[in-house]
């Protein structure tokens, strides 16, 4: 095992692995790189996998776990999770994120650098990685500010911060207007060989939006942002990275006609992945009905038919993640007038059984969704994980996908309560969530 | 105790004509009439809300709408005030929600509201267990304004079906709009909808209305004209090039008016910009303009609503409803 380093991730799981070995017995294995299901065991040695195979003798002093039938999945990896820290921990703190994440199956978290005081300096990255490695059981891979303060206008110390640590640069939500700024930051970090994830849209368009423009937002009376903004942020952004050949991820990808951009930008051997938030995946511009601020998202939910889209392109692979978009927001921001309310919506807890509507529905089969949620981003953030096979980390998800219940948003171990899902009759709970061989997550009996 | 109260509205509050069912809707109208003719005798008054609080919370600055609120309210006999919410709580940092709570704890029977955002007047009806009426929230509702258009267009062409009505000017920023082409929609009326562009975004086509950016065509065969407002900030090169090309084009003047029917009749909710949506001289023809007469059936339609909300509120209370 190696030291203490940037392919471990912060976080006190990773600390010391457990002795015993651990055998997971009759589990339904799903190999996101295969695309196969397989009935079996999976042997655990010294926090990774050793072996899988159909029928695994129990070694010496193993502990076992009789899966019955449940599915084994490699932990997710979620991209792009905010935490309130530093400055917003009454919204959520490493030990509470770490808590949801584990609690819904997510052994990774990368994290986003727009907190109330933005981690765009090594000082500020080295205090998260230590926060997160003291109360976090989870790994944490922290993202650090593309520019200063997040303001678009100097870029930040891009070389220090990945001597600190960062996986990559983002100025989250916010989009750096100057297109010579953002070229010159582009152009830097190709040359360090950093990863930059871009949040498509028109800066101008987008300005004060709270919905997307269509019947709804004529209906209620809502500033709004039309889709083609999206397409625009991105055809731009695509037109930067070609020129500088920067490696880039864009975080959310929510139209039909940025999906056909980004297809087309593939197609054309642009090296550019992208993700959709679960959200925009799995609910539409409607479902905001009477004003509910819990549905306010960055950007706005979608008219259906983009939704469908974007379904669409994460079973052929053109969206490359699903991530949470995890966004703690506390009640006050929320018990707002619309327009005035903070956008985002919490999702590490919910991400799983919310994507698993997606295979209910028949529109992916589990290998290609844990491809979205565990493989690629692992692939795409250069981190190990999302992989079943012998010498992977032992970072892996128990879950039953079948098993109905009601959210009450409640009961969720993040701080803020600010699911869209509150209510929602869901299918999938996670049993157990284990980093490194080593158990973070146990689901109550009942 | 068995009390079987007038009919009143099926909901708490009117917060839109969207939830109102054509029934209602007429109901609301019916009533009016009744305190059209009431309105213009010398006594004025009744005690029907004899014993109830109204309080008129105005986050946005209005003259004409809280004076007709606070007529209506008066010759109903309620105990009416007034918060100018703008100089006050907001102010100084408090949340709407805060705002609501605390004047809930005065135990207020009805709360007239108007806010600039839209859907705030439905997040405070939420937390408040009074009748809550919508004077006008963002740019999504104000139904009292519709119904008064309703009972005017009703009086003037004796139906409110099968007309042809052009609503016309800045509809994107309009609640005035909104309302009129839900309203106007439930009962079967052809809207269309007139201005530029810019002021006219493609979502509204969804909504069952005709789009016509050609003024003289939007007009032809039309029975009403509504005017709308064109709000200040709106001018001068945001959505329109100048005030002077928009009065070309989509002004109202009687040149315009002559494509519509000979016997149409021009709207406005007021207060009116003379020369940039609407010519002066035609504002003040009285065989056209029915302008004045808005104002008066506003009075009316606002005593109509709180009277039904107030029904439904005592019907609830003697039910022994909490909340």
């Amino acid at each position: 095992m190696s030291e203490h380093g940037r392919n471990q991730g912060s976080g006190s799981a990773t600390a010391g692995a457990p002795e015993r070995p651990l055998l997971f017995q009759g589990a339904r294995i799903i190999d996101p790189v295969t695309g196969r299901e397989i009935r079996g065991d999976l042997l655990v040695r010294a926090g990774r996998i050793a072996a899988i195979d159909r029928n695994i003798a129990p070694p010496e002093g193993a502990v076992t776990i009789d899966c019955a039938g449940a599915c084994l999945a490699p932990g997710i990896v979620d991209v792009g999770v905010k935490v309130g820290e530093p400055g917003e921990r009454h919204k959520e703190s490493y030990r509470t994120a770490s808590a949801a994440a584990a609690a819904g199956g997510v052994t990774t978290i990368v994290t986003r650098p727009d907190t109330a005081q933005p981690i765009d300096t090594p000082e500020t990255l080295e205090f998260v990685r230590r926060r997160a490695a003291e109360v976090a059981e989870v790994r944490i891979f922290p993202m650090a500010a593309l520019t200063r303060r997040r303001e678009g206008r100097e870029m930040s110390e891009i070389g220090l911060l990945m001597d600190a640590g960062a996986v990559a640069f983002t100025d989250g939500d916010h989009v750096v207007e100057d297109t010579k700024v953002l070229t010159r930051c582009l152009t830097y970090a190709a040359m360090m060989g950093a990863k930059v994830v871009g949040h498509v849209q028109d800066p101008g368009l987008s300005r004060n939006a709270a919905a997307t423009a269509g019947k709804f937002a004529a209906l209620k009376g809502l500033p709004a942002v039309p889709a083609m903004a999206e397409r625009m942020g991105l055809e731009r952004d695509l037109a930067l990275v070609e020129l500088t050949g920067a490696d880039w991820h864009a975080d959310q990808v929510t139209t039909r006609s940025a999906l056909a951009a980004l297809a087309r930008a593939k197609e054309a051997g642009l090296a550019v992945t992208a993700g959709c938030s679960i959200h925009h995946l799995t609910l539409n511009e409607f479902d905001i009905g009477d004003y509910r601020t819990f549905f306010k998202l960055k950007p706005p939910l979608r008219a259906e038919e983009d939704r469908v889209a974007a379904v669409e392109a994460v079973a052929s692979g053109l969206i490359d993640i699903i991530a949470s978009m995890h966004t703690p927001q506390d009640e006050e921001s929320k018990r707002l007038p619309f327009e005035e309310a903070a956008s985002g919506a919490v999702g590490l807890e919910t991400l799983l059984p919310a994507a698993l509507r997606l295979v209910h529905g028949g529109h992916l089969d589990l290998p290609r969704l844990f491809r979205a949620l565990a493989l690629r981003p692992a692939e795409i953030f250069g981190l190990e994980g999302g992989r079943m096979e012998a010498g992977a980390p032992a970072d892996l998800v128990l879950f039953d996908p079948d098993r109905p219940f009601i959210l009450d948003r409640f009961s969720l171990h993040s701080k803020s309560k600010n699911t869209p899902f509150d209510g929602a009759r869901m299918e999938g709970r996670v049993l157990g969530t284990w980093v490194g061989g080593r158990r973070i997550f146990a689901a109550e009996e009942g | 105790m068995t009390v079987s109260p007038p009919a009143g509205l099926e909901g708490r509050h009117l917060l839109g004509i969207e939830p109102l069912s054509v029934e209602e809707i007429l109901r609301i109208l019916d009533l009016a009439e009744e305190y059209v003719t009431l309105n213009r005798q010398a006594v004025k008054r009744t005690d029907t809300l004899a014993g109830l609080t109204q309080i008129n919370m105005f986050f946005e600055a209005s003259t004409r709408t809280q004076a007709s609120f606070e007529i209506a309210g008066k010759r109903l006999g309620a105990d009416v005030m007034n918060m100018a919410m703008q100089a006050s709580s907001i102010r100084k940092g408090e949340t709407l929600i805060d705002t609501a709570t605390t004047l809930n704890a005065m135990h207020p029977d009805i709360l007239v509201v108007r806010h600039p955002h839209s859907g705030a007047v439905n997040l405070l009806a939420q937390k408040v267990n009074c009748a809550v009426i919508n004077a006008g929230d963002g740019r999504h509702e104000h139904p009292t304004q519709a119904l008064l258009d309703a009972l005017t267009i009703r009086r003037e062409k004796g139906r409110l079906t099968r007309l042809t009505v052009a609503i016309c000017g800045d509809i994107a920023h309009s609640r005035v709009a909104r309302s009129n082409i839900l309203l106007l929609g439930k009962l079967g009326n052809r809207i269309r909808l007139v201005g530029p562009r810019t002021l006219l975004p493609r979502g509204f086509a969804e909504l069952g209305a005709e789009i016509h950016e050609n003024m003289e065509e939007g007009l032809t065969g039309a029975d009403v004209v509504m005017m709308l407002r064109l709000q200040k900030e709106r001018m001068d090169g945001a959505f329109i090039p100048s005030v002077r090309e928009y009065y070309h084009r989509w002004g109202l003047d009687a040149a315009k008016l002559a494509h519509a029917k000979p016997d149409a009749i021009v709207m406005h909710p007021g207060p009116m910009n003379r020369g940039v949506e609407i010519d002066g001289d035609l504002a003040d023809d009285i065989n056209r303009s029915v302008i004045r007469e808005q104002v008066e059936m506003g009075v009316a339609v606002r005593m109509a609503v709180m009277d039904l909300l107030a029904r439904r509120l005592r019907a609830g209370r003697a039910a022994g409803e909490t909340g």
